[in-house]
C-alpha cells in the first residue's frame, strides 16, 4: 500500500499532490508536460525532498516532513523504471540487474544468479552479457524492469516507460509490460502523458495538472466524464463549464445550453463532436440549440473532418468529408449548429 | 563545412605560422646524432634523469588524482560562496610564470615558510631541494589540468544514473565507485594523461623550488638545460624523447585535441 503526500516548490512547479494505491492496483498519472508527473515520482523515491507531507509504504513512513523522517532513497522499498531506463552503460545487462542485490549486499555469485534467473523470466537470457548500448529499445526496458524488481521493492514506479520507444516497438513492448506488471504484487505507479499507454495499463487514472490532481477514477468515468480540457481534448470532446438550473446550462460567456440531464449548480457539459450538427441556413424542427457561428479551421482526420466553430459559443463538430462539400464550408464561412438536448452530458463540477 | 577559396595573404601568413611551429622540430631532429643515440640514451646522467622524470611525474599525477578528483566534484556539485575565486586560485597555475610558482612554494613551503618552518621545526622534515620537493612543483603546475577535465567530465555526466543508483539501495560513496567514477572514466584519464605530460615537462618551478641536483631533483628538463652547455647531443636525445612523448599523447588523445570543432 502507498500513501503518499507530496507538497513541494521546485523552480515554477507548485506541487501538492496526494495519491493513495492500494496493494496490487495499477495507477497511471497522467498529464500534460510539466503537470508535476516526474517530480512526483523522485519525491515519492527519495530523490527530490519533501516540502509538506508525508510517504508511507505499508504502514511505514519513509517520509514525513512535520516528524522531520527522511529516508534517502537507497532505504525505500520502492523500485524505479526511469524514463530512457538508465541502464549503467559500462555494465552488462546482467551487471545491471545484479547491481542492487550487491548494493543490498548480496555475495555476488548469489546476486548473479538470482539477476539471471530475472532475466530468464522476462525472455532475455542470451542478452545477459550484452551491454544496454547493444538492446534494442524494448530490452532495455525490460532489463530496466528487472533491474528494478530484482530488489523485491513494494512500490514499483514507471516513469513513460514507452516514451523511449520507436511507435512501430510501442504495441508490442505494452502487451509484455502489461502482462509483467500483472505478475508483481505490490503496488504499480505509471507516470505518462500518453492517454493510451494510461488506458492501456491502469485500473485507475490520476490527471495531474499544474502540480494539482484534477480528476481521480477509472479510464471509463475519467472519459466518459471529463474534468479538464485536457482530458477532454485527448478524448476528444467538447467540454464546457458553467451553471445549470432547470436543465438549462448557462456556459460561460454568456451563452446557453439545454439538456435533457436535470443537474443544478456548477457543472461540466460535455458534448461529443458527432453530436454537433452544422447547417447553412437555420435548421427547423427539434434541435433546442441552435446559434450561429464561424467556421475557423478544417482538420481532415482520415474519413471525418473536425470543424472548428467559433462564435458565442466555440466548439468543434465532426462531419464527413461529403458533408464539407455539400455544405460548402471554407474557413470564415458563416454556418448554423445544432445540438440535441439529449446529446450533452451534464455532471456536477 | 563549407570550403572557401582563401585569401593569398591568409595563405601566406598561415604558411609562416606552420614553418615557425616545424622548423624547431626539424632542427632538433637534424642535429640528432643517430650513430650514438643509443649511447647517448643509456648514459648515466642520461638514465638517473630519464628514471627521477619517471618518478616524479608519475607521484605528481597520483597527488593530483588523489587530491584533484574530490576538489573537481565539489567545483561540480557544491554549490558555495567563493566556489569561483578558489577555482580561480587553484587554476592560476595554469598561466602563472612557473618560476613564480616555485618562489610561492619557497615561501610556504621552504625552510622559512609558513608550514616549511613548522615542519622543519616539529618533524625534521625539509621539502626544499629533495625528490619530494620536484613532487610538489610538478603537481602544483600540473594538477589544474587535472581538476579542470574532471570537473567537465562531472558537469556534462548525466546524474540520472545516480538517482538510478540510489534507488537500488547503493549509497553515495558506492554510487561514487560504481556509477559516477566509471562514467566520468574517460575524463578521469584524460585529465590524468595531460597531467602526467604537464609534469614530465615542469622545469621553472622545480628548478626554483627543488633545484638541480642529478639524481634528487635534476629531472628530464633540467638535464636538458644542463647537458647543451657540456653534451649537446644528450639534450637532443633527450629532448627528442620528450618530444616523442608529447607527440603519443596527441595522438592517443586526438579526439579531444587534433579534430577541428
Amino acid at each position: 500500500m502507498l500513501a503518499a503526500r507530496v507538497a513541494l516548490r521546485l523552480g515554477t512547479l507548485d506541487l501538492d499532490v496526494t495519491i493513495d494505491a492500494a496493494p496490487g492496483e495499477i495507477v497511471a498519472v497522467l498529464g500534460p508536460n510539466g503537470a508535476g508527473k516526474s517530480t512526483f515520482l523522485r519525491a515519492v523515491a527519495g530523490l527530490v525532498p519533501l516540502d509538506r507531507g508525508r510517504v508511507e509504504v505499508d504502514a511505514v513512513v519513509l517520509e514525513d516532513v512535520a516528524l522531520r523522517i527522511h529516508l534517502p532513497p537507497e532505504r525505500r522499498p520502492i523500485g524505479v523504471v526511469f524514463q530512457d531506463y538508465l541502464l549503467f552503460p559500462h555494465l552488462s545487462a546482467l551487471e545491471n540487474v545484479a547491481f542492487g542485490l550487491r548494493a543490498r549486499g548480496v555475495a555476488a555469485r548469489d546476486a548473479r544468479v538470482r539477476a539471471g534467473s530475472w532475466l530468464d523470466r522476462l525472455g532475455l537470457s542470451e542478452h545477459a552479457n550484452a551491454r544496454p548500448g547493444a538492446l534494442s529499445g524494448g530490452q532495455a526496458q525490460k532489463v530496466a524492469l528487472a533491474r528494478a524488481l530484482a530488489i523485491d521493492p513494494r512500490v514499483l514506479l514507471l516513469d513513460e516507460p514507452l516514451a523511449a520507444l520507436d511507435a512501430s516497438a510501442r504495441g508490442s513492448v505494452r502487451r509484455d509490460l502489461k502482462r509483467h506488471l500483472a505478475s508483481f504484487a505490490g503496488v504499480r505507479i505509471v507516470i505518462t502523458h500518453d492517454p493510451l499507454e494510461a488506458l492501456a495499463l491502469a485500473d485507475r487514472l490520476v490527471i495531474l495538472e499544474g502540480g494539482r490532481v484534477i480528476q481521480t477514477g477509472s479510464p471509463a468515468a475519467v472519459t466518459q466524464r471529463p474534468r479538464s480540457r485536457y482530458i477532454a481534448d485527448l478524448v476528444g470532446v467538447n467540454l464546457l463549464r458553467g451553471t445549470s438550473a432547470a436543465g438549462q446550462v448557462a456556459v460561460a460567456g454568456g451563452a446557453s445550453l439545454q439538456s435533457a440531464d436535470a443537474v443544478d449548480g456548477e457543472v461540466f457539459a460535455v458534448i461529443h463532436p458527432r453530436a454537433v450538427a452544422l447547417h447553412r441556413a437555420r435548421p427547423e424542427g427539434s434541435p433546442r440549440n441552435v446559434w450561429r457561428g464561424r467556421t475557423s479551421a478544417l482538420d481532415y482526420q482520415g474519413d471525418r473532418v473536425r470543424v472548428g466553430v467559433e462564435g458565442e459559443m466555440p466548439i468543434i463538430a465532426e462531419v464527413t468529408p461529403a458533408a464539407v462539400r455539400e455544405l460548402d464550408l471554407a474557413e470564415g464561412g458563416e454556418i448554423w449548429v445544432s445540438v440535441k438536448a439529449t446529446e450533452i452530458t451534464v455532471y456536477p463540477a | 563545412m563549407r570550403s572557401e577559396r582563401p585569401p593569398a595573404l591568409f595563405v601566406a601568413l598561415a604558411a609562416v605560422g606552420v614553418a615557425f611551429f616545424v622548423l624547431p622540430l626539424v632542427g632538433l631532429v637534424s642535429r640528432a646524432s643517430w650513430q650514438t643515440a643509443l649511447g647517448d640514451l643509456t648514459s648515466p646522467e642520461a638514465l638517473t634523469a630519464l628514471r627521477l622524470s619517471l618518478v616524479v611525474s608519475l607521484a605528481a599525477t597520483a597527488l593530483a588524482l588523489l587530491l584533484g578528483v574530490p576538489l573537481a566534484w565539489i567545483y561540480a556539485r557544491v554549490p558555495f560562496r567563493g566556489r569561483d575565486v578558489i577555482r580561480a586560485l587553484t587554476t592560476l597555475p595554469m598561466i602563472l610564470p612557473p618560476v613564480v610558482g616555485g618562489v610561492a612554494l619557497l615561501f610556504a613551503f621552504g625552510r622559512r615558510g609558513l608550514v616549511g618552518q613548522a615542519l622543519d621545526a616539529m618533524f625534521g622534515i625539509r621539502i626544499p631541494f629533495t625528490t619530494a620537493g620536484a613532487i610538489l612543483a610538478a603537481t602544483f603546475v600540473a594538477m589544474p589540468f587535472l581538476v579542470l577535465t574532471v570537473e567537465s567530465g562531472l558537469r556534462s555526466m548525466d546524474r540520472r544514473y545516480e538517482d538510478a543508483a540510489r534507488t537500488l539501495g547503493a549509497g553515495r560513496w558506492l554510487v561514487f565507485r560504481r556509477v559516477t567514477l566509471p562514467l566520468i572514466a574517460p575524463s578521469v584519464f584524460a585529465g590524468a594523461v595531460l597531467c602526467w605530460a604537464r609534469a614530465l615537462g615542469e622545469f621553472g618551478a622545480t628548478i626554483t623550488f627543488a633545484g638541480n641536483l642529478p639524481g634528487t631533483t635534476q629531472t628530464l628538463p633540467l638535464a636538458v638545460y644542463i647537458a647543451l652547455e657540456t653534451r649537446p647531443e644528450v639534450a637532443i636525445m633527450l629532448s627528442l624523447v620528450l618530444l616523442g612523448v608529447s607527440l603519443f599523447i596527441l595522438i592517443a588523445m586526438r579526439d579531444r585535441y587534433l579534430r577541428g570543432v
